[in-house]
Parts: C-alpha cells; structure tokens; sequence
C-alpha cells in the first residue's frame, strides 16, 4: 500500500510522540508498521526531520559522539503533539472519483464504435484477479496485514459495483454519448 | 528450420499435464417456457477447482447451476461428468450421482425444518447408507468445524440466518462430495462471516479435492475462487487464470 508523501511527515511525528529516537530507528518503525511493500529512504526520513525541526516540531534531545553522521535523538514538542492531535483530528476527504481514467475509457469506447462492454469485462477480470492476489496475501498475513488487504479489497469492490452498474446501463449511455 | 540445438538436448518437456475435467458441459440450452434461461452456455471444472460462477440477477447463474447439477434437464447442449454422458443416464442413475459425488448449498429454505440442525447435517449421510451413529459423528465434526456445533440440538427455525447456512455448508461437506454445488452459500451472512465461510470451504474442499461451483454476486466471496465464469443473458464467458 502506497502512503501519500505528504502523510510521512505526519505519521513520523506520530511516532516521535511515542518516544524519542534516532532517525535510523523512526525509519525502521515507520517500515515495520507502514512500509512492508514501500520502505522509507534515509534521505527521505532526514530531510522530512530537518524540516520538523525548522518548524518547531521536533527539537533534538541529545547528541551521542561516534561513528555514523547523525546520533541525533529526536523528539517531539509540545507544538508537534498539537499537530498530531489536530491531523487525527480532521476526516479525510473522501475522494470523489469522478471522471475516472474508466469512465472516460467507457465513453470514448462508445464514441468510436468499440466494444465498451469488453473494456468493462476485462476491467472486471483484473479487478477480481487483483482481488484474488489481496485475498491469498491476507491469508498469510498478521491482522495489520489483513487490514490493510481489506482496505484494498473494499475500494476493489466499490470499483467492481460500479463496472457492474455502468454495463448494465450501456445501451442508454451509448444512446446519451451519441447525442 | 531446425530448432535449436540446446532445445533439443535439453530434458524432454513434459507440458503440464492438463488438469482432468470432472464436469464438462457445452452448448447448454434451457428456457421456461418462452423465457430463454440459457443460451449457450459452456462450463467445465477440474477436481480440486473453485470456479465462481457471477453475473446479474436473471442472467442464468442459478438455471446453469441446476443444469450442471443434473436437477433441472437442459433443452440441448452436453454435459459430461467423469466422461459419462449425463442426458445419457437413467433418472435413477442421475440422482444417484447426485446423492454419491455432489453436494448442494442453497440459499433458502434449504434445511428441514422438522429436524435438528445436527440431523439435518447428517442427511446426506444418512441417504448413502452410512450409520445413524457415524452419520451423526461426522456430521457433529463439520458442524464444529463450521463453527456452528453448539446449534446441533436446535431446529432451523430456532438459529440465525447465518447459523442456519453454516450447518447447510457442514452438510453439504459432511458427505465429502466430488463436487460442491454452492448457490450465494453466504447471502445471509455478513461480510466477516462470509470470508469466515469461504475460508473454511475453500480449505474443506482442497483438502478432499472437491470441485467448487460457486455462484456469488460478491466479489469478495468470488476473491476465493480461481477463476470465474460470467453469465449474461444466458451466455457464458470464461477468463483463463493469469
Ligand atoms: N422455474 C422457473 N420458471 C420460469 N422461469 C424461470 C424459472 N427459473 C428461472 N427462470 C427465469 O430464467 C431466467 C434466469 O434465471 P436464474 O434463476 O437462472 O437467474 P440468476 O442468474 O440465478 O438470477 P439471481 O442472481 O437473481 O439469482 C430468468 O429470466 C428467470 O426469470
Ligand atoms: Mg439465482
């Protein structure tokens, strides 16, 4: 599952109110929980810290002296726990989805005389296929893992309702388009 | 040409030998009266597969179901199970496939309602000739492996919907059929229990290697399966497994 970039810098700062840390640590906590398929690079951990830091979100709490460029433990203040609080705090927008790649797919289907009903089952047949592979992995896996799985497999879902729905409307939308 | 020469000295190929199909069917027909319900529908199932079997309300899923099954007879087309001619056989010889190599899971009223949920499950056992007793052994281990032991002593009027369908799926798999026939085996039930369900099935089934037929309109359900079927307007397509 890919996280958005603008959400890491959050979710670091999530997890420096847990407890202080070095960088190293915070990127392998970050990997452990949130990054199985798509780890954090260094620089990526760094520079999003220098950045914390700058805005008074993080202030260093102790320099150990030895080898590696950075033995700097961080920690979060006062301000960040009021950041985290307020990130938790505000719903996420739901994304509307309108005018998807698929619709615009369907419509142009019509408009050139092909077939929009194949385009939609073979859609359909890489939604399951997609689903199967999430379905085999949550087997496998631990309840984070499976939650996760889940997620994808409920917006799949949503996805296929709506192939599903718009086959069965072809002929009126054939019909709308060709106006 | 030639081919090349290290294809040649290589060991020799052996493709995949194709899974033997249990059941065939080809060019099925059926309507009710002047209602096509199939047109010219195709399916086949390997032991061990789990084929969904998907499409809109009306499409045919059921009518092919009840086809494949041996219940309803279809107007033309072949069916084959183990290479025998279906249409070929006797009334008795079909239901008597029927009672020995398949397994049915309906989803209404499927259960008896005079009889305990435990009784209902040892049903099938019962018809193919296997002891009150043993019959009713096997049928209380399905029931505890569906989750649903502790109805045992109930009628199906006294359990959950939900309930009500695991000691349907027990029973179905309690006879260890060649093929399960299943029919939205988790449309009452909610979607943690239907994965719950399908997880137990899929496991029972490969572990006996039963073929599944599973007609579901969920996705998640159908997420189960191997490969689907889709029927639409009495017609199927297939999708071949990636
Ligand atoms: N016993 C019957 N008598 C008359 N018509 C029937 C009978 N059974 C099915 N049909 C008709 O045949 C067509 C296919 O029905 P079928 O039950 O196979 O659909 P289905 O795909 O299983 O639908 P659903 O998803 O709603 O269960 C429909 O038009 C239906 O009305
Ligand atoms: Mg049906």
């Amino acid at each position: 599952m890919c996280i958005v970039v603008l959400m890491i810098s959050h979710t670091l700062l999530g997890l420096l109110e847990s407890g202080p840390r070095h960088g190293y640590d915070l990127k392998r906590a970050f990997d452990d929980r949130f990054g199985k398929s798509k780890p954090l690079a260094y620089g990526q951990v760094y520079a999003t810290l220098s950045r914390l830091l700058k805005n008074g979100l993080v202030e260093v709490e102790g320099i150990e002296h030895g080898e590696g460029p950075d033995r700097k433990r961080y920690a979060i203040t006062a301000e960040g726990i009021t950041d985290v609080a307020a990130w938790l705090g505000r719903p996420e927008k739901p994304e509307p989805y309108l005018q998807s790649t698929l619709f615009t797919k369907v419509v142009i289907a019509l408009l050139t005389g092909r077939s929009a009903g194949d385009l939609l089952d073979t859609q359909r047949a890489e939604h399951l296929r997609m689903m199967r592979e999430l379905t085999e992995r949550k087997k496998g896996g631990d309840l984070a893992d499976q939650l996760i799985c889940d997620h994808a497999l409920f917006h799949l879902e949503a996805d296929l309702r709506w192939l599903e729905l718009t086959e069965a409307r072809l002929d009126r939308l054939k019909a709308e388009v060709a106006l | 040409m030639t081919a090349a020469p290290e294809a040649r000295s290589a060991a020799p190929h052996v493709p995949a030998a194709a899974p033997a199909q249990l059941l065939v069917a080809r060019g099925l027909r059926k309507a009710y009266g002047p209602t096509p319900a199939l047109e010219d529908a195709a399916f086949e199932i390997a032991a061990g597969e789990v084929v969904a079997v998907m499409g809109p309300s009306g499409s045919g899923k059921s009518t092919l179901l009840h086809c494949l099954a041996g219940i309803v007879p279809p107007d033309a087309g072949e069916l084959r199970y183990q290479d025998r001619d279906m249409a070929a056989m006797s009334d008795r010889e079909r239901s008597a496939l029927r009672r020995r190599a398949f397994g049915f899971v309906f989803q209404f009223g499927q259960l008896v309602p005079e009889l305990t949920c435990g009784e209902n499950a040892a049903l099938p056992l019962r018809l193919g000739g296997v002891k009150r007793r043993e019959a009713a052994r096997r049928a209380a281990e399905w029931l505890d492996r569906l989750e649903v032991g502790d109805v045992a002593d109930k009628r199906p009027g006294e359990v959950s919907g939900g309930q009500g369908q695991r000691v349907a799926v027990a029973r179905a798999l309690a006879a260890e059929p060649r093929i399960l026939f299943a029919d939205e085996p988790t449309g009452a039930l909610d979607s943690f229990n239907s994965e719950r369900v399908m997880t137990l099935l899929t496991e029972a089934a490969r572990e006996s290697g039963a073929a599944v037929v599973l007609v579901t309109h969920d996705a998640r359900v159908a997420a189960y399966s191997d490969r689907e079927v889709v029927v639409r307007d009495g017609r199927t397509r297939s999708w071949a497994t990636a």
